[in-house]
């Protein structure tokens, strides 16, 4: 069985957990056989949401998501730059019925 | 040095005419807004110490960008040499692109064009479009878009640093965009452009009623677009602007008072403005892929034709009206179609459009909705329904000569 584990924070403590921790953490876990993937986020201000509705793409600044939708899914994708990316996110099933929010992988930097 | 030194004044003109193409070509060349708006003013400084001594380059463009790019270069390689990481490695490879890029007059004046879609990017939060734009494309002030804006300095001051980081923390790419994205990126830049325009025309708040150099900076930036992407609607939004503008000696009595369309002296419309707008608007239209903006700037020239109101083409605009509401339905385009329908059939007739539209539940905080119903219920000779409609309109406007156009329509039902 696979579990997804979703990290939270407010944003200004989203430097408050030390890089090299959670690089070490990781390592661990891959050690261990048990990770498939993780990564850190670029802060909310980075974020953009893509919508389609009726065939056509929306784009908007920020993580708007509706209050009463649910997070019910991940990509992780490779893309150029953000067109490229917002792209992808439009062909995405659900973005005709919800909203995908595109948000940059932050690299774990050694502190 | 003297203020009037020669070379001095050379340094300024170039400043004015060039440095938004300088800077539109070194976040090209080195990739990122902030390192370039610094190349920008390092290359400016240099020039001002060695024009005096060796002259002004032949070429004082090319000058600038390449003594902005090596400045920069330098700058990112010190930076290296204390950090030694290797993300500022990566910075300095980017930065020493192929030297000729920038020589290639095409990729130059494109340069331009990556700047306005990238400033207008959709991904960029509406009013951080708006200011980033003022910013980097027209070289407007921080302090003086926060004036016209009515904002607090250090509010749009933080709303243009917020864009610029996300444009480099998200990666949105200094791209013209391709054709099949074009038409959806080029209606994000015009509607940008039409803010500004409309926030200079009619601002919705304060003493002053028009806010003229907004508006000539819209008009300056649809020259601009049209001259590097003459697609018909931006041709169409620059006939628009250009048709409004034409009225603005005669929007306002010498007092500051606000004059309606109809009441206007027509002697005073700009006749350049008029026909520049007019041929803009032919060309739109003869494309055969009319937009919104050219519609209207279609309707707006058949206003200009007119000599008066009463001989204007009322059928025309009505039918006109029809078109936008397919395009872009909408309760103000469904308002102003029963302005025209009253002109061609009568107050009454538009007066039961406006009256559906309300009680729909549309509009009912807008406050032309209301005036316009006092206006057809005076015309009517319904006094109270006029007065309860002024008073409503006079509750929702803001702004002082609207206000006090309403207040005097007000006493002068009662008198």
């Amino acid at each position: 069985m696979k579990y997804l584990c979703l990290v939270y924070l407010e944003e200004q403590k989203l430097h408050a957990v030390p890089d090299a921790e959670c690089i070490a953490c990781g390592e661990g876990l891959t050690n261990r056989g048990l990770l498939v993937a993780a990564e850190a986020l670029q802060p909310t201000e980075t974020a953009t949401t893509v919508r389609v509705r009726n065939g056509r793409m929306s784009v908007t600044d920020g993580p708007f998501a509706e209050t009463k939708e649910q997070l019910a899914g991940f990509y992780l994708i490779e893309a150029r730059d953000l067109n490229d990316a917002i792209q992808v996110a439009a062909k995405i099933p659900p973005a005709r019925e919800g909203s995908i929010e595109v948000r940059p992988i932050r690299a774990l930097g050694p502190a | 040095m003297p203020a009037t030194d020669p070379v001095r004044e050379a340094v300024n003109a170039v400043y004015l005419s060039d440095s938004r193409r300088v800077l539109a070509t070194l976040i090209r060349l080195l990739g990122d807004f902030e390192i370039a708006e610094e190349a920008l003013h390092d290359a400016f400084r240099v020039a001002l110490e060695q024009w005096p001594r060796d002259g002004v380059p032949a070429n004082p463009r090319a000058w600038l960008v390449s003594t902005g790019r090596f400045k920069a270069i330098d700058g990112i390689r010190r930076l290296a040499r204390f950090a030694a990481l290797d993300d500022v490695g990566d910075e300095a490879d980017i930065a020493v692109d192929d030297a000729a890029a920038w020589a290639d007059p095409e990729s130059v004046e494109d340069d331009r064009l990556r700047l306005i879609f990238t400033c207008c990017h959709p991904a960029l939060a509406h009013d951080a479009q708006v200011a980033l734009t003022l910013r980097e494309v027209c070289g407007l002030t921080t302090e003086e878009i926060a004036q016209a804006f009515l904002t607090p300095a250090p509010t749009l001051a933080q709303r243009i640093v917020r864009a610029k980081a996300k444009i480099r923390d998200a990666r949105i790419p200094y791209q013209v965009p391709t054709p099949a994205e074009l038409a959806e990126r080029l209606e994000a830049v015009l509607r940008v452009i039409y803010l500004v325009f409309n926030e200079g025309y009619a601002a919705s708040s304060g003493e002053s009623l028009t806010r003229h150099d907004l508006s000539a900076e819209a008009i300056r930036l649809g020259r601009l677009l049209v001259e590097l992407l003459p697609e018909p609607e931006a041709r169409g939004l620059l006939a628009l602007m250009l048709l409004h503008e034409s009225r603005r000696a005669a929007r306002t009595s010498r007092s500051g008072e606000l004059i309606l369309l109809d009441d206007q002296d027509r002697s005073l419309w700009d006749q350049d403005q008029i026909a520049e707008g007019t041929r803009l608007v032919e060309q739109a239209l003869a494309s055969r892929r009319a937009g919104r903006y050219t519609i209207q700037a279609a309707i707006a020239a058949l206003h200009a034709e007119a000599p008066t109101a009463a001989a204007t083409d009322w059928a025309e605009i009505v039918g006109l009206y029809d078109a936008l509401l397919g395009t872009d339905p909408s309760p103000v385009i469904e308002l102003n179609r029963a302005v025209a329908v009253a002109m061609r059939d009568g107050p009454a007739a538009g007066l039961a459009l406006v009256d559906a539209i309300l009680e729909r539940g549309d509009l009912l905080d807008y406050r032309l909705a209301h005036a316009t119903r006092a206006e057809l219920c005076r015309r009517l000779d319904r006094t109270a329904d006029a007065r309860a409609s002024y008073e409503r309109a006079l509750a929702l406007a803001k702004q002082g000569p609207e206000r006090r156009f309403l207040a005097r329509r007000i006493a002068e039902l009662s008198s």
